[in-house]
Parts: structure tokens; sequence; C-alpha cells
């Protein structure tokens, strides 16, 4: 398997995040109101290269699906840059955005909901060739899609079927075939197999390791699934409340885990072996993420963190480096 | 809680049902749902008995509507003592054959319906969209000038508006338009929210679609089945307002007909002849009836679950039907099926 | 912790070769497939499935919630003996749900009523069932909030579910179902909507519960992690029935099912790196007509002739049973790649 660490880099990243921030508004009070905003996400920060896949987990409320939209320019930036390919495209808009559609796209979580039930199968797949001009008509591009449909491994007759007549998984493909119609270089996959049922979910994760080996495609994976993250990242960061709290290696994170979040998220996913599942520490801190409205000052994880001490309460760390490729935001480790 | 529904489990997609069935399959199997359904048969059949009535007026009608003859003023109906089989529902005032307005009378009710259904319709879908899609102040003046326009009593806007242009039935058509066509705007702009979460329609815009693709390709479909519930109810409020107008004397004028212009006509006559009201006034209330019993039909088999849940009750009426008549096969009276 | 504490007296909930039908448009769906099940005091089963395979009707149909288009078609559910079906079972049933056996669902949002104070609803619970007074059920109330590790009860009760997070409200439901003392508590998915580290709390909690009460669990689940660290016994569910039961640590070692060799091989586990998953090709069949003989045949590398006629649970161990021709021989080697790709 790639090993990014000993990888060189020949070029520049495929896509690099410098310092990204969003701001939601929680809606007018009222018609003449002025909207109340709040931070959904501060200060991100990662570089991704081609074929090589960022893990992003964290929990409900993390920000890390915020993260993946605000990449694909899906949501209005509020800090921080996004340089695809060399060029800066944190406010790239109107028919320059669309065209840039063709080298990001987006694989969704639910293959139920994100196909739309009154299109065939091959005029789900056609219609982003169409949509950019790239066919005139969805017959041109028959032979083009029963190509992406055997690639994906659905049937070839798959073609005139509505996607009701599919299954989880197989539908999860067809989701698949249409991100990749346009041949991008990079992929978001919000929670790709989170939604499918647990002897489908290896299909497709293998499917999109061997699409990623055989076209160099960039993943930014998202989940909250650690077992999946470590089995296909190569680097993973772990996000919370808005913030990104660790960011290393993928071997690196999963066997010496620096920040206390990390440590608990870590002992909190089951492993299915009854034996070492019973003997494993479990580290289970109480409370809850906090309120994004009104986050507490400082650290964010100062309200359920047993190392906490004053300066957590008031100040907020800074991601650092403490051995090459690590990087984590604690003031206590 | 929700029904268990195993029917969401993936099913093999290789022995059948694989393909959408075609139109006719689905025509058909539709056609045997509603004969399940008796009361939604009765009212599709009055709907359609209604419709070729008024279609081919001139050929069923005995008369012409407006004929008058001094000389058969107010016959009772034919099977009361001095009527005759000339006149099957009587006469009225001025010796008009009262089955002959009546079915003519139904041209009115239907033209005005229909046509107040669909400019009311075209209009409030496209403000919904509109609305829901843009979202924001957009959004807000619309839905405010729904709410104002709901608040406002549109009788009296309709009684203003015609008594400055005068009654006709094209003024009667465009006002009715224009005071009902708030609850499709409403209704749309509630689908569109929605809608526009939905992963598919974000889907689409990610690939890159232009925003009236999204629109129409991807939004506007999920609008055909509840809009189709919420036509055929406004409809007979329309037809009620048809029928309110023409009493007033706003709306159709002499010498075309109307079931609410009769009923009219026949108020000054109600304890001499009862007939005058009383016919244009069923023909009212069947179709009202009627139309609603076929609109409830419609919603519960647009929805999908609501649907499953009838044709299970149906399979359970017609097996204990099956058992009560042979007792003996009582155990295997599942095996019918295919 | 004593895993193996299992007592020898009659079984609390029996279920006896269970069929569960639903009347639909496409046909006839055979939810379950004469499924039995038993559970003894103080015991905890782990019921593993994916959607569709049955597990949650199982417990439905032990709350009586079999609703149109469903109806339990043959088999029977036992309470200590006695049956909970046919119209005498219906009026001891209604005793013993909510009392003695008690469910608790996945999405604790649609459960709890929005308009209500938590206390409200706990207290219903409390004077319905146990016939306390309003004072009394208040008290008992903040006790058992206490219990399920909510801190300020007190204040809580005063509050709506809107104002709980997702983890509060679960644990919440847990006081609700714990409030009548019941023997049984069947969880359905307890955990799949809540995040990792709120998932551990629940856990924890559930296990806590289990040793002070001396409940008996039904853990419905997906997840076999979930199961791995809470369950004493395992039963594996496919397309409406039961192809593998039996200790968990025997199970999760010694799998003998084609099935849930697969299952456990293809999940990626937290404390192993391997290149590559092993894959089980194919879906779930289609339970309005499945399959003869094994409902896994078609996905199952050992498949053979012996498969066209349906394996019954049988012993492989004193304490294992599996549905399978060839129970216990490995059935998945190392896994090939996908198609190669042309684009």
């Amino acid at each position: 398997m790639l090993n990014p660490v000993s990888a060189p880099a020949p070029h520049a990243p495929l896509l690099s995040v410098q310092g990204l921030g969003v701001t939601y508004e929680t809606g007018a009070q009222g018609f003449w109101g002025r909207p109340k905003s709040f931070d959904a996400l501060q200060d991100i920060s990662f570089d991704l290269k081609a074929g090589e896949t960022l893990g992003l987990v964290g929990e409900s409320g993390s920000g890390k699906t915020t993260t993946g939209r605000a990449v694909l320019r899906r949501i209005k930036t509020s800090a921080g840059k996004i340089v695809f390919k060399g060029n800066d495209i944190t406010r790239t808009d109107g028919e320059a955005l669309r065209k840039l559609r063709r080298n990001m796209q987006l694989v969704f979580q639910d293959p139920y909901s994100s196909l739309n039930p009154r299109m065939r199968v091959i005029d789900i797949v056609a219609e982003p060739l169409l949509v950019h001009g790239l066919i005139r008509h969805v017959d041109e591009a028959r032979d083009r899609i029963t190509e992406l449909l055997r690639v994906v491994g659905l049937p070839a007759d798959a073609h005139d079927r509505f996607p009701h007549a599919f299954s989880g998984g197989q539908r999860q493909r067809i989701g698949i075939a249409r991100a990749l119609a346009l041949q991008p270089e990079f992929i978001v996959a919000d929670e790709p197999v989170s939604a499918l049922d647990v002897s489908v979910r290896a299909q497709v994760v293998n499917l999109m390791q061997d699409l990623q080996k055989e076209l160099g495609l960039g993943y930014l994976f998202i989940a909250h699934d650690l077992s999946v993250v470590r089995h296909i990242s190569h680097r993973v960061a772990i996000l919370y409340a808005g913030r990104m709290v660790e960011i290393a290696d993928r071997d690196d994170l999963y066997d010496h885990p620096i920040h206390p979040y990390t440590e608990a998220l870590l002992s909190a996913v089951p492993v299915p072996d009854p034996r070492t599942q019973r003997q494993r520490k479990r580290i289970v801190y109480g409370g809850e993420v906090p309120d994004l409205v009104n986050p507490p000052p400082g650290c964010r994880f100062s309200t359920r963190c047993p190392l906490v001490t004053d300066q957590c309460r008031k100040d907020a760390p800074k991601l650092s480096e403490r051995s090459p490729r690590h990087l984590v935001a604690c003031w206590n480790r | 809680m929700a029904i268990p529904m195993p029917v969401t489990t993936p099913v093999a997609t290789t022995r059948k049902a694989t393909q959408r069935p075609s139109m006719m399959a689905k025509l058909d199997e539709l056609g045997r749902e509603l004969w399940q359904d008796k009361l939604g048969t009765l009212g599709f059949t009055v709907i359609v008995a209604l419709v070729l009535m008024a279609i081919f007026a001139p050929l069923i009608a005995p008369y012409d509507p407006a004929a008058q003859s001094v000389m058969s003023r107010l016959k009772p109906p034919a099977w009361l003592p001095k009527g005759s089989w000339e006149h099957l529902f009587g006469t009225d005032h001025l010796g008009r054959d009262v089955l002959s307005r009546v079915i003519y009378g139904a041209r009115a009710s239907l033209i005005v319906g229909v046509l107040v259904v669909f400019f009311a319709g075209t209009f409030g879908v496209v403000l919904g969209l509109w609305s829901g899609f843009k979202g924001g102040r957009t959004d807000a003046i619309i839905m405010r000038i729904v709410d104002v326009q709901v608040a406002f009593p549109g009788l009296l806007l309709i009684l203003l508006v015609i008594s400055v242009i005068g009654p006709s039935m094209t003024t009667m058509v465009i006002v009715l338009a224009v005071t009902n066509w708030m609850v499709y705007a409403r209704v749309v702009r509630g689908i569109v929210l929605s809608v526009r979460q939905t992963p598919y329609v974000e889907a689409a815009e990610m690939i890159g679609c232009k925003t009236s693709r999204v629109i129409f390709r991807h939004i506007l479909p999920n609008l055909t089945s509840p809009l189709l519930t919420l036509g055929i109810l406004e409809f007979t409020n329309i037809v009620l307002a048809e029928a309110a107008l023409s009493f007033l004397g706003l709306g159709v004028q002499p010498p075309a007909t109307s079931w609410g212009l009769d009923v009219a006509n026949g108020r000054d006559y109600i304890f001499v002849a009862w007939w005058l009201i009383t016919f244009p006034g069923l023909s009212i209330a069947t179709t009202v009836l009627a139309v609603n019993l076929f609109a409830s039909w419609v919603r519960v088999t647009t929805d999908p679950q609501e649907r499953e849940k009838r044709f299970a009750y149906q399979r359970a009426k017609a097996a204990a039907r099956s058992k009560r008549r042979q007792p003996t096969s009582a155990a295997r009276s599942h095996g019918g099926r295919t | 912790m004593n895993i193996s504490a299992m007592s020898n007296n009659e079984p609390l909930l029996e279920i006896d070769r269970l069929k569960v039908e639903f009347d639909t448009r496409r046909g006839l769906v055979q939810g379950l497939r004469g499924v039995s099940l038993s559970i003894g005091r103080g015991e905890t089963l782990g019921v593993v499935g994916e959607s569709g395979s049955g597990k949650s009707v199982t417990a439905q149909a032990v709350m009586g919630l079999i609703d149109m288009p469903g109806r339990i078609a043959s088999g029977d559910i036992r309470w200590k003996g006695r049956s909970l079906l046919g119209a005498e079972g219906e009026r001891y049933a209604r005793d013993i749900r909510g009392k003695e056996v008690a469910m608790v669902f996945q999405d604790p949002m649609t459960s709890l009523n929005p308009v209500l104070r938590i206390g409200t609803q706990i207290g219903e619970v409390l004077e319905r069932h146990l016939g306390m007074t309003r004072k009394q059920a208040r008290t008992r109330s903040e006790e058992l909030l206490a219990a399920v590790g909510i801190s300020a009860p007190g204040r809580r009760l005063d509050q709506h579910p809107h104002e709980f997070s997702g983890g509060m409200r679960q644990r919440v439901m847990i006081a609700m179902a714990i409030a009548c003392e019941p023997q049984l508590l069947i969880a359905d998915e307890p955990t799949t909507a809540l995040d990792v580290t709120i998932q551990a709390q629940i856990l924890e909690l559930l296990a806590e519960l289990q040793q002070s009460l001396g409940l008996s669990i039904v853990l419905i689940t997906h997840d076999l992690g979930v199961v791995a660290g809470l369950c004493h016994r395992v039963a594996v569910m496919y397309a409406g029935q039961i192809i593998e039961t039996g200790l968990a640590e025997d199970v999760f070692e010694r799998p003998a099912h084609p099935y849930t060799q697969g299952l456990l091989r293809s999940t990626p586990r937290l404390d192993e790196v391997s290149d590559r998953l092993i894959s089980i090709d194919g879906t779930p069949p289609n339970l309005v007509t499945p399959p003869d003989g094994c409902s896994f045949q078609q996905r199952c590398p050992l498949s053979g002739e012996a498969c066209k006629k349906a394996p019954q649970l049988a012993h492989i161990r004193p304490d294992a049973e599996a549905a399978c021709w060839q129970p216990s021989t490995p059935a998945w080697a190392t896994p090939l790649m996908s198609p190669s790709i042309s684009h």
C-alpha cells in the first residue's frame, strides 16, 4: 500500500486548505431583524495529494460535513483560502464555479435519497456530461456509461432501470459512477458507507480503493466510523466542535494519539471481539459537545477534558507539530 | 410509530419488476385498485358521467334549455300527478325544461372549475416555486402577500370587482382565479423547501446543473401528486363558488344556464314548485360529493405508506370473506394469491 | 467480569417458530420465517443482522407492535411460560408489556412527546402502571433520572425534550423503560443515532443497570462491536431467520456460518490494518419469493447441491447452533481485485 510518509512530494498538493472558517447565520429575528451568527468552523488547514486519502473524523456538530461542503465551494467561507491545483478557488463563482465542478465531485451518504427516483440510471450518470455540454444527447454517451457502470461493478443492463430497482450498495455504486463521469481528480466522500448494510460496506470501500489506485484520485473521506477511516485513509484529521484538534499520518494517529479527545474517541470505538473488547481500557468522558452558538472561551474540549487548566479555559490552543507531520492543538500534551 | 416496512429491503433485482412497468400495465393496475375502492369508483363514475353529459349536452338534452313555453309553465316532474313524460323533471316558471337546464348547467360548472383551477394553479405554482427557491426576502414578501390576501374576505373582493367590471363568465373565471391561487403557492413553497434539502437536488447542483434544470428536472416532478389531490379538491370549491356567484346574479348571465342561476330563479317558487331548486341543487351536491370521494382515493393512492395499508386491509377483508364462505379451507385462506 | 453467569431456571421469554408476514402490493413479504429464541434471567442476548433481516420485527412482535400490513402468521411468544398471542394471551400481554418487558427505541426524539415536560412523561408511566400519586411519581422520577446518570435531575424534570441532547434523551428513554422495574429490556439499535463517545456512555449505562437491577437485555443491533462488549449470547439473523447462535466469545472467535464469518471479516477493525476487506458479493434475497433451500446460497462461496435443501439450526457444539450444511468450514479466501479499469 502507498506509504505517504516516504513518498516524496514531486509537485504541489492537489488541494491545500489554509485557515478555513465558516460562519453560519441562525436566521433573522423577524422580518427586519439582524441575523445572529456563529462559527461553525474555525482555522481548518490541511493538504491533500493526488492519490491520497485524508480521513476527516468527528462527531455530530464537529463540522466535518461543513468542511467537505466548504472545500467544494457549496457553502460560503468566512476566512481562509482554498487552493486547488495551484489556483485559489476561494472566491470563484458563477460559470467558473460550475466549470470547477468537473474537477471536484461529491459522493453522498444516503444512497436512497441522493438519486432522483424519477430518472433512469443512464440519465443520472450521463447528466454531468450533459450539463457540461460534453454530449448533446444521453444516447451519445451510451458506450461511455456502459464502461462506467462496468468499472463500478454494475450489470450492463442497468441503463434503463430506475434507482428503486437497486439495493443500497448498488445505488451507492450509481452515485460513484455519477461522480466519476466527469473524470474528476478530487472527490469528497461524505460518509459514503454509513448508510449501507454491514455486509455491503466492504464492497464499496474496496471499490473506492481500487478506483483511487487506478485513477489517482484524491479523497476527502468524511466519516464518524474510525474503523473504516483507519482502513481507507493515509492521513487522518480529528475535528471537535468546529476546530481541528489533531492531524497525523494514519498509523501514527491510531497508535500514538496525543490529544485527550482523540484518545477518548479511539477508546470508545467497540472492537468486534469480546475478549479484546472486555479488556480494553475505555476512556469515557462525561458531558456533551458544546453548543456552537455559545461556545466556551478557550479550548472547546475544556468542558469535558480531564486535564483542563485555567489556561485551557481562557486561550484556544493552536495546532503545533509534535513529531514530523503530527500536529496537535492542546496545552497539556 | 412507523409501520415496519420490510418492503424497503433490497429486493432482488434480477427476477422481476426490474424495469418500470409500461404505461398500460400501470393504468391497468390503477384501474384494479380503484375498483377495489367502491366509493372511489362511484365518485370516478359520476365524474366521468358529468363530463360526458357536459360535452354531449346538445345530443342528450331533450329541449333547448332556453326555449320558453308559456303553455307548459311550472309542470311537475313526470312521476307526480299532472306531470308528463315530455318533461321528466318538470318545467320552470317560463316553461323551460328543467332536465335540459340541468344537463346544460353542468357545462358552466365544469368549465369554470377547470379554468379557474388551471389559472389559479399555474399562477400559484409559479409564485410558490419562485418563493421557495429564492428564499430570503423574496420569500418573505410573497408569503406576506399570500397572508394578506388570505386574510381579506374573498367574496367581498369578488363583489367589488364584478360590480365595477360587470358580470360575465370571463370576469368570473378571472376573479375566482385571482382569489384562489394562494393555497397552491403555500403548498408548493412548502414542498420546494423540503425537496431543496434532499440530497439528489444537492447532487444536481454539485454536478453543475443550472438553476432552471434543477427546478424543472429535479424539483417540479415532486409536485405532481400533491398538486393533483389539491387541484381536485379545489375544483369542488370553485364549483360551489361558481354556483354562489351565479345565485347572486354575478356569474353566469341568462340566457346561459348554470346550476347556481337556476337555484336562484327557483327561489321564489320554492313552495309552489320544489323541483326548480331541487334538481340543480342536487346536481351541485352530487358533483362535489363525487369529486371528494375520488379525491380521497387519489390521496391514499399517491401516499405509498397509506397505499400499502389500504392494500393490506382489503386483503384481510377478502380473506375473512372467503373464510366465512368455506370454513373448511380457513387454514389456507391465503393460498389464492400469486 | 463474570459473564458466564447463566441461570438454569426456566427462561423468561421464549419465541417459538415465529412467522410474521407483511401483505404488500408486491406480494406477501415473509418478514420472519420461523424464529425461535429464548432469554433467561439476567442474560444479555445480542441479535445481530442487517436491515430487513427481521431483527426489529422480532422485537416488535414481542411488544405487540406488529401493525397493518403485518401480522403474526404462526408460532408463539411465551412470557414465563404463558402465551402472549390469542385472545387470552392479549389480555396477559397488556399486563406485562411496558411493565415487565420494556423497550428502548433507536430514535429517542420520535418516542418522546415534544410538548410535555420530561417529568410529566416519566410520571405518567409511574402513575398508570404503578398507581403512584403525583408526588410519589415525582420523587421516583428524580431517582430514575439520577440512576441513568443525569445530573441535576430535579431541574431536568421540568425541561422539555428539545432541551436535551441525543444522548441525554436516550438516557431519559432508558429511565422510562426501567421505571416499572422490568425484568426484560429490549433495546432496538439504542445507540445507532448517537456519536461514538455517547454510544460508549449508553452501553456503559446498560451494563451497569443489568448488574444492579438483574435485568435481562435483548440488544438488537447491526454493529458487531456493540454486541462484543455487552452480550453473553449472540443470535445472528439473515433473511428472516436465525442462522447462528452461541456464546459471544465462541461466535466471534469461531464463527461457524459462512455469513457470520464474512460479516466479521468484512468489517474493518480499529485494532488491525489490512490491505483489503473481504466483501460478500450480492444482496440479501427478496423475501417475497425467498429462495428454496438456504437463504444465503447465492452469496455463499461454499454453496453446493446440498444447499438447495434448507438447513435447520443444529448443534455444532454444546452451546452453539448454526444453520449450515458445512458449518465451521473457512469460507472466505483472500479477496480478488474488482474488474480492472480503463478510463
